[in-house]
């Protein structure tokens, strides 16, 4: 180390000129160009603005809501409209809030949680972002041209799928939100990696925040929950723009596979959005109990079980849609299990307080007000998870009043304690204490006067959805306590806003609360590096244990002190111990992610208006427009080796296979993409069981031989791109470039051969639905080895461009796992197109 | 191989409630299967998920076994929060004993309804 050798600066000297080259390297863009900023600690802050800003939307709607309902016989508004307002608020609140305030609020605070300069990903955080923005600005704008969607947040067909009876809302509902889970996954991607990759040296993974156990499991949980609605919005949006008959009975089809798919996202994304909020609690509870948290690795278990458990529980909402009894049994049971993980938090929490000296500030007021009302809507959860009960109450206000007092207590009342616990790092100010009691008590008590009320609203048999009701029913006064509720709420809403809007309040000091964890280390918020130095850790609670840490961080003593190349860095360390293993360089600012999200957001918008044209024009450019990012923003070839990366350690700047993040994120993305991918099979047996024959009789399966062909070729592909891998390995780069060349070459023709087999077999798709799902399995099948002849040919132009070398084969390696994925699909396509006919 | 090995790791952690997944899809896709095409069968699907929790069980049980001797046998109690190599192990092999626990529970809840139902009904 240094101390050896001459001294050629003083420390001040050191720390300045550190700190010069830091602020150099991660400098935010003023003016206009402030948007191409792509670091989480800015794309964060927009992106909860904006899914805020969403909520006080959908919460406006609500209010209107409650005001036609508050007397009867209302025609406040006409039943027209009262479709579209239930139907957004209810979309807006889960697709344009719950789900992207967790995204969120995880990219601003996880990159500090884990001081971590960045996560790896920056420029896809805030591609992600735009998309959410551009979509969802669709999405809840169309109520504007009395345009929004009106057959309820799950669009159930056969109605929604009737163009006569809905208009262009379902449309837009279909493709705004396909292309806003477009941004979810990326997310994932984000945080998944983020947490396993980025942590510091020694943090462990017994030694992690709880919060990023949480970001981990719900990360994933989102691979597995969202492409089977993204499969199923294909289906539905194949049937409005194209009659392709999914849903159609009389043409084969079944509305129930919408309900399937739908609620295998559904019901996870309950806990998707459940999860991260609690996870807030579990970094506020400690903080303010002034100790460790009280049973860690039950923590683990519950957000692992829970994790897991969720996805078994889809069908409750389908109890009264005639399921046999065996498999309402199933579901039944495992939405009893699912409520020993989720009891197990609560307790942990509250154990914590009792064995700690809870201080009971106002992030505290809301995380005890969350669990009183989260508690109460475990247990109607409780109730409905029964089948016989669950017919009594399904769609009346029972299930209203259950799922708001999960929502609101496993969901809102934790998120607004971790924005008050968290506003002091984010924003540098202090909220006031005064209002924050105002806001709370008004809250909780407009909640529970709005909410507690519907129980028995919905017993006397109130259904939910209607826009009025007729007098002497007993629901007047019932109903008129719930709107009295809801405006109180709203009050309360209103308060904690101006609060965090308005100017002058106190600056915070640094770590306000006394907290444990790394997030608090963040000083001045105007700084824009993350994190001065990047600390080895030896505590779950490093700021509690681990004495003079934030002095020497600032000190700039620990690893990553400066930006010497003026690149932005971060490490990369061990997914279990947290060994370091490399220095990342990431993307610094950009429009290109701006321009992506723009150009793909069009290609959808133009959809919904049937605009053709301008859709494949729009995308196409949007598709240059990502290969272009990636050109010139990933995968650079380093100008050295390694560097040191401070406390005497020396790291690679560049790796390859799954030793490099990119690996790992395309691993992940194609997880996802096989999911919606096996959801689409599930939709073949789906028919398949409910048709006595499938393929019916006198319709005959793809034609075998070219199926077989097309399979042959794509094995080719597969076998030529594995051999340009090894090429590359040895240095024959004449060899890599000729594969990859016939790699593409076969890639096309396996694609084509399989277009030509249900040509070939006379498959018409709008005639019934066995023809419409060989189609769906086809074309997906063959749009995937087309995305591999653009990865092939990308690989090529680097290739030729001496970008592809021995050692520098990121693109290529990760093509190849690529290649994996996309060779099990012409597998598996083949399996059941060729061989599941004959079995039957 | 994820049994008889020395460390755990994330997927030893994630073996329990995988088997729980895999049970709990073999139910609900044989039932659906059974009830839709030969509802005459359901006699052979009930002792099909009694078979397939047994095993789930027995592997369930495994992953539990080598996680009890991972966490040393219970010689070192929680929190497992020091950073070396110990606690991060008996950390882990203690987190998949919880999962195991709670894994098999949920297995034996999902089996419950084959316990009960003879008909298929609706």
């Amino acid at each position: 180390m240094s101390a050896v050798e001459p001294r050629t600066e003083t420390d001040d000297a050191r720390m300045r000129r550190e700190e010069a080259e830091l602020r150099a390297a991660w400098e935010t863009p003023r003016g206009w160009r402030h948007f191409s900023a792509c670091n989480n600690q800015t794309v964060g802050l927009w992106y909860t603005g904006a899914s805020f800003f969403f909520f006080l939307f959908a919460g406006v709607l609500a209010l209107i809501i409650r005001a036609q309902l508050a007397v009867p016989g209302n025609d406040l508004v006409s039943p027209g409209t009262y479709n579209q307002l239930f139907t957004l608020h209810g979309t807006m609140m889960m697709f344009l809030f719950a789900v992207p305030i967790f995204e969120a609020v995880a990219i601003l605070i996880l990159p500090q949680m884990l001081a971590a300069r960045d996560l790896p990903f920056p420029r896809l955080s805030a591609f992600g972002f735009w998309c959410f923005l551009i979509g969802g600005v669709f999405v809840g704008g169309s109520i504007l041209f009395n345009a929004a969607p009106d057959s309820g947040w799950f669009m159930y067909p056969p109605l929604a799928t009737d163009t006569e009876q809905t208009g262009i809302g379902a449309d837009i509902w279909l493709l705004g939100l396909s292309f806003i889970e477009i941004a979810s996954i990326a997310a994932a991607v984000e945080l998944i990696v983020g947490v396993l990759k980025c942590r510091p040296p020694g943090m462990r993974i017994n030694l992690m925040p709880l919060y990023a156990w949480y970001v981990l499991i719900v990360g994933g949980m989102i691979l597995f929950a969202f492409p089977p609605l993204i499969a199923g919005d294909i289906l539905f949006e194949m049937q409005r723009l194209f009659d392709w008959p999914f849903f159609d009975a009389a043409r084969g089809g079944d509305p129930v596979l919408w309900q399937h798919l739908f609620w295998i996202f559904g019901h996870p994304e309950v806990y998707i959005i459940f999860l991260p909020s609690i996870a807030l609690l579990a970094m506020i509870v400690p903080t303010f109990a002034r100790r460790p948290i009280l049973g860690y690795g039950w923590i683990v278990l519950a957000a692992v079980g829970t994790g897991f458990l969720s996805f078994g529980l889809w069908a409750h909402h389908m109890f009264t849609i005639g399921l046999p009894w065996l498999s309402l049994g199933f579901f039944s049971a495992a939405s009893e299990a699912v409520a020993i993980p989720t009891g197990v938090q609560i307790f942990v929490f509250v154990a914590t307080l009792l064995a700690g000296r809870a201080i009971f500030s106002i992030p505290m007021l809301f995380a005890t007000g969350a669990l009183a009302i989260f508690v109460f809507g475990g247990l109607t959860g409780v109730m409905v998870a029964l089948a016989p009960f669950d017919w009594q109450a399904h769609d009346s206000y029972f299930i209203v009043a259950h799922l708001h007092y999960t929502l609101i207590g496993g969901m809102f009342f934790p998120l607004i304690a971790g924005l008050y616990y968290f506003y002091p790092f984010v924003v540098g100010r202090m909220l006031s204490a005064r209002l924050g009691r105002w806001s709370f008590w008004l809250m909780f008590a407009g909640f529970n006067i709005a909410f507690l009320p519907m129980h028995i609203t919905g017993l006397r048999g109130m259904p939910r959805r209607v826009y009025t009701y007729p007098e002497g029913l007993g629901w007047d006064w019932l109903n008129l306590v719930s709107t009295v509720g809801a405006f109180t709420m709203a009050a309360g809403v209103l308060v904690m806003v101006w609060d965090a809007l308005r100017p002058g309040k106190p600056r915070a000091p640094r770590n306000p609360w006394n907290a444990g964890t790394l997030e608090w280390v963040a000083g001045d918020p105007s700084e824009p590096w993350g994190i001065r130095s990047v600390p080895p850790i030896r505590s779950r609670y490093p700021l509690w244990d681990q004495p003079n840490l934030i002095r020497e961080i600032d000190e700039g003593k620990f690893y990553l002190p400066g930006a010497p190349e003026g690149k932005r860095e971060t490490l990369i360390t061990d997914v279990l111990d947290a060994t370091p293993l490399q220095v990342l360089r990431v993307p610094g600012n950009s429009f290109k992610p701006l321009i992506a999200a723009v150009l793909i957001g069009g290609s959808f918008i133009a959809t919904t208006f049937h605009w053709w044209l301008l859709a494949i024009a729009s995308g196409a450019l949007g598709i240059a427009a990502i290969m272009v990012w990636l050109w010139t923003g990933t995968a650079a070839i380093p100008e050295k080796p390694e560097r040191g990366a401070g406390l005497g350690v020396t790291l690679p700047l560049y790796a390859s296979g799954p030793a490099s993040v990119g690996w790992w994120a395309m691993f992940i993305t194609m997880v996802g993409d096989g999911t919606a991918f096996i959801s689409l099979v599930f939709a073949y047996f789906y028919y398949w069981t409910i048709h006595p024959a499938f393929p019916p009789a006198g319709m005959a399966p793809p034609d075998g031989a070219l199926m077989l062909g097309g399979g042959a070729a794509a094995l080719a592909a597969w076998a030529a791109m594995l051999g340009a891998r090894r090429a590359n390995g040895g240095g024959h780069a004449g060899r890599v470039r000729l594969l990859i060349g016939a790699a593409a070459l076969l890639s096309v023709a396996g694609a084509a051969l399989l277009l030509l087999a249900p040509w070939q077999a006379g498959l018409d798709p709008v005639a019934h639905v066995y023809p419409a799902t060989v189609w769906v399995l086809v074309l997906w099948t063959a749009l995937h080895l087309g995305v591999g002849v653009l990865m092939q040919g990308y690989c090529l132009a680097g290739a030729l461009a001496g970008r592809l070398t021995a050692r520098h084969d990121i693109d290529l390696r990760n093509v190849v796992l690529y290649g994996h994925f996309a060779f099990l699909t012409v597998a598996t396509t083949l399996a059941v197109l060729v061989l599941a006919p004959r079995a039957t | 191989m994820l049994f008889r090995r020395e460390t755990p790791n994330l997927w030893t952690l994630l073996t329990p409630p995988a088997v729980w997944a895999l049970h709990f899809l073999f139910c609900y896709v044989a039932g659906a299967i059974i009830c839709a095409k030969a509802p005459e069968a359901l006699g052979e699907l009930r002792l099909a998920i009694a078979a397939a929790t047994g095993l789930a069980l027995v592997i369930i049980a495994a992953a539990g076994a080598q996680a009890v001797r991972h966490w040393g046998f219970g010689s070192d109690a929680p929190p497992h929060n020091q950073p070396t190599d110990e606690d991060q192990k008996h950390f882990l092999a203690f987190a998949t004993l919880l999962l195991a626990g709670l894994s098999a529970v949920a297995v034996l809840f999902g089996a419950l309804p084959a316990l009960f139902i003879a008909e298929c009904g609706a």
